[in-house]
């Protein structure tokens, strides 16, 4: 993301002087930071913050571990900070009683939970595929030789559809219990391709998604034979 | 205000003034993305200065011998060798690209004429040879002058080819590829003070290579838990000591950095001394872990002290005190009321490295606007200054900066919100006996010297 010069952008004013807020908040020296409830708006705006960057991440082909954590790990702690919060961002319908709005939270933390579950399984499967099988050591050497077998290949369960569940507006979206992410093969499409549903995406959802499909069935009849491989398949960066 | 830069001399601690000597890269604003430094390393010798860049180049640097009909020359860097290390990779199977980025460049320690290095991207480390040729061998039996085989039946006389000199030559060669031993980014090596072995580490793996061998290396830390719904911490740095060949430390992103002793285990899960500062209550905020996770560690070259990079500050721990840091230098406090903002714009997650003067006197480190800092510990005094084209005069000396928090701005101050978030020095380098330092600001490679030097 590049920068202009200094910290302040033009725009969204009014959410840069929420966040501003929030680091002043912190900066108060007569609040005890563990003590104090946090005002709901920022860390809700800080929440959604964290949500995008990790929908970002996720979106990666390769995300990078060590910032990924960090994002899961932030908004892990501004759930449970949000966790006893009387108020909610609104929803569309139906009307949520105080009850159902702790379920809300939980669903998506559990969401949350699915979509890094997902991903990170997914990675230590990739794990076993590309590792190169190397020579195990004769002698006793320190540690263990690097190589082996690699594990058996579950269900390649990349990039679930729980993540974009997250970030739909849509009330039922958040309670799908069906994890189709067993069906949604992604390993042959690219992932930058944004099969996920973003707060930004908008008519060019549908357009993304009848993309993959003709590529997808473009690349199987490569597999069987009937077309020469004219183009590699995308990086998925 | 501090007035003159840190960084001991032999002879004591004196003032120092830091100049500027030169600046290496293109002046152009368009900065392309292949041309910024990745990483800067000096040799044992302090003679060779390394870079990589993010277009996997290595860009060798030699000090010019003392002339004495030039005294202001006071051995400048030259380019002595460029190639390009590491070439972006396909992995086919997961359907990624590898960066050729060239994340870290470590010396091999010179043993005979010829120089070695290592360097690594993502996945795949190198070894790679240096070595000059000033000579050439003329006269050869069998092929003539312009390299065309003669034919064996007519030679009827023979000679000994003689050595002829010709232009200096400086060759790089890849000796050993080690690769395919990480599944996540590789982020430190390190070589080892036997000078036989060296240590690659990644996200959660660290691997014991022998130098000679590139088929296999010895997995020694392994952190990936069984599940990774559990993955909570990575590791992000790791470092072999400098004289004890059985001891490495390793950073994590949670703020805290493992001791490991070879010697009690062939798999060092378990560590031999955890070094962690407890947590200020009065500091939380959603953004302490971040700002706490390690992002560079170095042992000082006495093998007694580390230092430790997070984002708001460097700590120096003695080895024999687990429980706190003994000094804490703050680089740029004024950045924690801005840490919403830098978490939105994803510069907290920036990576700063550190480094110690010769004589451990000195430590350094970069910060935001091309600022750098540097704190002498003897002194007790820190200063900050500036890698600019605007001070780039010829044995100008360096002015300190001063960044304005609040209230009202006094001259030659900047203010925070002035700060360019852009220009951050991530890799600096300290000459291992000189007062010289490399400073990498994005694609420019600055030195400077101490004017007594």
């Amino acid at each position: 993301m590049m920068l202009s010069k200094g910290l302040k952008r033009k725009r969204e004013e009014e959410r840069e002087k929420e966040t501003l807020a929030v680091d002043a908040w912190w900066l108060d020296p007569s609040l005890p930071a563990a003590a104090q409830a946090p005002p709901a708006a920022a860390s809700s705006s800080l929440f959604d913050l964290s949500v995008l960057k990790l929908h970002h991440s996720l979106r990666q082909g390769e995300p990078d571990l060590r910032h990924l954590v960090l994002v899961v790990n932030t908004l892990r702690r501004i759930q449970a900070s949000m966790a006893p919060a009387p108020t909610l961002p609104p929803v569309p319908s139906p009307p949520t009683a105080p009850c159902a709005a702790d379920s809300l939270l939980a669903s998506s933390d559990a969401a949350l939970s699915a979509s890094m579950a997902s991903l990170l399984e997914d990675l230590s499967h990739i794990e076993g595929l590309s590792q190169a099988p190397q020579p195990l050591v004769d002698e006793g050497p320190p540690g263990r030789p690097v190589g082996g077998s690699p594990p058996s290949l579950g269900a390649l369960d990349l990039l679930g559809p729980a993540t974009g569940c997250l970030l739909d507006d849509e009330l039922e979206g958040l309670f799908e219990d069906i994890d189709t992410s067993m069906y949604d093969s992604e390993l042959w499409a690219p992932a930058s391709e944004g099969l996920k549903p973003g707060p930004e995406d908008g008519p060019g959802k549908e357009e993304a998604l009848e993309l993959d499909e003709a590529e997808l069935d473009y690349l199987l009849d490569v597999l069987v034979g009937t077309q020469a491989l004219e183009r590699p398949p995308g990086p998925g960066r | 205000m501090a007035g003159a830069g840190g960084g001991g001399c032999p002879a004591g601690g004196n003032d120092l003034q830091w100049c500027f000597s030169q600046v290496k890269g293109a002046i152009d604003e368009d900065v392309a993305e292949a041309d910024i430094i990745s990483t800067v390393e000096f040799n044992h010798s302090g003679d060779l200065l390394a870079t990589g860049d993010k277009g996997g180049r290595v860009v060798i640097f030699q000090r010019e011998q003392e002339n004495k009909s030039r005294p202001h020359s006071r051995g400048e860097y030259n380019v002595y060798s460029t190639f390009q290390s590491h070439e972006p990779e396909f992995d086919y199977l997961k359907s990624l690209e590898i960066e050729e980025k060239i994340n870290k460049i470590r010396w091999l320690p010179q043993q005979n004429a010829a120089h070695f290095l290592l360097s690594t991207n993502d996945k795949t480390i190198k070894l790679w040879k240096i070595s000059e040729r000033d000579k050439r061998a003329e006269g050869y039996n069998l092929k003539d002058e312009d390299g065309r085989l003669r034919d064996p039946f007519r030679i009827t006389a023979l000679r000994v080819p003689i050595l002829k000199p010709m232009d200096l030559m400086v060759e790089a060669s890849p000796r050993r590829i080690f690769a395919n031993a990480h599944t996540y980014h590789i982020n430190s090596i390190s070589v080892n003070s036997d000078h036989e072995t060296y240590l690659s580490a990644d996200d959660l793996r660290i691997n014991l290579w022998h130098l000679e061998i590139t088929d296999r290396s010895f997995n020694i830390v392994d952190i990936k838990p069984a599940n990774m719904e559990e993955l909570t911490e990575v590791i992000t740095a790791a470092e072999f000591h400098p004289h004890q060949c059985n001891v490495f430390v390793y950073s994590s992103s949670k703020g805290t950095v493992r001791l490991c002793d070879m010697r009690s285990s062939a798999l060092c899960d378990r560590h031999s001394k955890f070094f962690e500062e407890p947590e200020d209550p009065s500091s939380r905020s959603f953004f302490s872990e971040i700002i706490s996770s390690i992002s560079d560690v170095k042992f000082s070259h006495s093998g007694r002290y580390m230092m430790t990079r997070d984002y708001l500050s460097v700590k120096v721990w003695d080895l024999n005190m687990e429980s706190r840091p003994v000094e804490t230098h703050q680089v740029h406090e004024y950045l924690r009321s801005k840490l919403c903002s830098l978490y939105e714009n994803d510069c907290i997650f920036d990576k700063f490295e550190c480094c110690w003067s010769g004589s451990d006197s000195a430590i350094m480190t970069g910060s935001y606007n091309n600022f750098f800092r540097m704190f002498d510990r003897n002194a007790r005094r820190d200063v900050t200054l500036e890698a600019s084209r605007e001070n780039s005069k010829p044995r100008a000396s360096l002015k300190p900066r001063k960044v304005c928090t609040g209230g009202k701005r006094k001259k030659d101050e900047i203010s925070v919100d002035s700060l360019d978030f852009n220009k951050k020095i991530l890799h600096t380098a300290w000459h291992p006996a000189e007062n010289i330092i490399a400073v990498a600001a994005t694609n420019n490679l600055y030195i400077f010297q101490d004017k007594v030097n």
